[in-house]
């Protein structure tokens, strides 16, 4: 190992060109008809269903949708981090053209914080209480890498620099609650990161925090993965976090992706009324005092999913034709929706 | 509603510390109005919130009702005069009983004070819950078998029933998926109009408070930055804190039109236990000078309605815009 003087090393720069969902032999992650069911005492319970998105090397991707869509399970499911007991997967899972569906749990561990990270919502629940932060660092690259304690200790060190840490020779040997917030955000980046994997999935990292903290957080996400061409699936609620942080949205409705394009087009012209739905009820975009639109009614929950399309029952566009199920069709190269009526309707967007 | 050099001070665990929570604040809230207060966590809102309807004694100052002090009336008579100051919490779960129906929780608070009998009460339970807009069969459910949504409207309805004057409203869409948050704040909207009604909208939610709000406080660390009309503060803040915080609020705009500059803040609010001297937010002001350090600023009326707590404000903006260290936000996508 080379000495750690630079922890995450500067990958060639990618080129971002943007992907739809079908199969393209140089995506980093191609997710193909990705379906998952708990088994239940009552039988089994379909959560998501045939789920197919890519994501290039380098490139950013959020995925959004109201909770109980599906979006945090499909990020977990990715890295099989679900009870094999209970939950049953199909489809493939192609990292690199390698299958991650059919890895055995040894393998699968050999590329679990190696090649793809997570980073989670809440760093407290993911941090152990009982370690300094430095030697949870250290362990997440010794797992990997054949380096004593010592060599891991300095590059937890050079992690921590990294994700702008101030004195991290000092917060090093510090233990997780004698850290902010924003800080153990930051301490989750630096682990995830430190094995320079090709692909960091982060589930909501910025919902537990306050604003100015989370514009230092998605800043520090987007530089980072500029610098070291790192791709990002960035899982969150928040439109606006998604709008500034990445090339690409991926709209997740009751289990599905409903909607898959660049983030300036959608967010300029939605084809599906679910997108066009979820930027039209954010406040910022309604004039002062007006009434806000919505939504309405909820999520359908998985045992009462509707036979056609699964927004019908709240789409104030749903007609005859949404009655049978819908299929993502390509609309041009870089655009993809589930939606039969999307061609003759014209939706609102972020901005009109 | 007044707030008078309010102050809250709690005890640290230990004993050997104070945090204080609210340091010194004096506001008016005025009938009618909704007065958005925003800031971030650890900015003393929630203490504020709770202790202008009473839940909390202040520790020096006062909060007077309609120009009377509560901590001076009689026990009896305090019951009767806090019915009209009301508050909603952030998570509707917490605030129901599972154990009793919707329409008990409704009217329990009725009850508790005695008001009428059960047929009346039941009657004005059922009408409070079809005015927040929910259906007659979730009077006899429970509150499990509800959305958060549609639990927020419960609380809504129990806190209506006793008709208050003011409602202080803490998070309440905080803990709603932003497709319902729209029918929530519709709803507090159409109760305003009916009722008269005057609310204390508590969030750290920049694009909420914009919307609903007629005026706008922000406070960091216990203390009062900048008070205005929401006009004012959102497109022509005077204090670096709320320019500051304003910027961070991630926009969902395709990258061509975002003109904005981000002012990116360094850190995070400091502990309220030890805040700094004179200036509370010039550890992480971008343009702090000197003086900072020494004096606390004082609140001043730069302009009419507009209150600012910082040295160098005028009313033509905050302290020197060019020297503020800014850089063009980065955009998504790469072109």
């Amino acid at each position: 190992m080379a000495a750690a003087s630079t922890s995450f090393q500067s990958a060639p720069t990618q080129t971002n060109a943007h992907r739809t969902s079908s199969a393209s032999t140089d995506a980093l992650l191609d997710v193909r008809a990705l379906s998952l069911a708990f088994q239940t005492s009552e039988g089994e319970l379909p959560i998501i269903r045939e789920v197919s998105f890519s994501v290039a090397p380098g490139e950013r991707v959020g995925i959004v949708g109201e909770s109980g869509c599906g979006k945090t399970v499909t990020g977990l499911s990715l890295l099989r981090l679900l009870p094999e007991q209970t939950a049953r997967l199909s489809g493939q899972i192609l990292f690199e053209g390698r299958d991650l569906a059919t890895l055995s749990a040894r393998q699968m561990r050999a590329v679990r914080g190696r090649d793809m990270a997570m980073i989670f919502q809440e760093p407290m629940s993911a941090l152990d209480p009982v370690f300094t932060v430095g030697e949870q660092i250290g362990e997440a690259y010794r797992a990997h890498f054949p380096v004593d304690r010592k060599e891991a200790r300095q590059r937890a060190i050079a992690a921590l620099a990294e994700v702008g840490i101030p004195a991290p020779e000092r917060r090093c040997d510090e233990y997780p609650h004698q850290l902010s917030g924003g800080m153990r955000q930051r301490v989750m980046i630096a682990m995830a990161l430190i094995c320079q994997p090709k692909l960091l999935i982060a589930d909501e990292p910025t919902t537990a925090l306050d604003v100015t903290v989370q514009s230092q957080i998605t800043d520090l996400l987007r530089t980072l993965s500029e610098r070291t061409g790192t791709a990002l699936l960035f899982i969150t609620h928040d439109l606006g976090v998604v709008a500034e942080t990445c090339t690409r949205m991926i709209t997740m409705y009751a289990g599905e992706v409903v909607e898959d394009a660049p983030v300036d087009d959608v967010l300029m012209k939605p084809r599906h009324p679910y997108t066009s739905g979820l930027l039209r009820s954010l406040p910022s975009l309604s004039a002062r005092r007006s009434v806000l639109p919505s939504i309405p009614g909820r999520v359908p929950s998985p045992n009462a999913m509707p036979a056609g399309c699964r927004f019908a029952p709240r789409c104030s566009y749903a007609a005859e034709s949404c009655q049978v199920r819908q299929t993502l069709v390509a609309l041009g190269p870089q655009h993809a929706v589930q939606c039969c009526r999307a061609a003759e309707i014209s939706l609102p967007g972020a901005v009109n | 509603m007044s707030v008078r050099n309010l102050r809250i001070l709690f005890p640290t665990r230990d004993g050997s510390d104070t945090v204080k929570a609210v340091d010194d604040i004096d506001f008016d809230v005025f009938q009618g109005e909704t007065l958005g207060i925003i800031g971030e966590s650890g900015s003393g809102k929630t203490t504020l919130g709770r202790a202008l309807v009473s839940l909390i004694k202040p520790s020096e100052g006062q909060v007077l009702h309609q120009g009377r002090d509560p901590a001076t009336l009689g026990r009896a008579e305090f019951r009767r005069h806090r019915r009209d100051y009301q508050i909603v919490f952030q998570d509707p779960n917490a605030a129901l009983n599972p154990r009793m129906t919707i329409l008990d929780s409704v009217i329990e608070p009725a009850e508790v004070l005695k008001e009428g009998n059960d047929a009346s009460r039941r009657k004005a339970g059922l009408a409070v819950l079809s005015r927040v807009g929910l259906p007659r069969e979730f009077a006899d459910r429970y509150s499990h078998q509800l959305s958060g949504g549609q639990k927020q409207r419960v609380n809504i309805a129990r806190v209506l029933m006793l008709r208050p004057k003011v409602i202080v409203c803490d998070e309440v869409v905080a803990a709603l998926d932003v497709s319902i948050r729209g029918d929530v704040l519709n709803l507090f909207a159409d109760l305003q109009r009916e009722f008269g009604l005057t609310y204390v909208f508590i969030t750290h939610d920049i694009s909420v408070v914009s919307h609903i709000s007629d005026r706008i406080a922000v406070t960091y660390l216990g203390k009062l930055m900048e008070l205005g009309s929401a006009e004012d503060i959102i497109e022509r803040p005077l204090h670096p804190y709320t320019q500051a915080l304003l910027s961070a609020e991630p926009l969902p705009l395709p990258s061509a039109m975002r003109t904005a500059r981000r002012i990116v803040l360094e850190g995070e609010i400091p502990s309220p236990i030890s805040p700094p001297s004179g200036c509370r937010f010039r550890t992480r002001c971008p343009v702090a000078q000197p003086r900072c350090a020494d004096d606390v600023p004082a609140w001043r009326e730069l302009k009419p309605g507009h209150w600012v707590a910082c040295h160098f404000s005028t009313a033509d903006g905050p302290p020197s815009n060019d020297a503020i260290p800014q850089h063009d936000s980065k955009q998504g996508g790469l072109r």
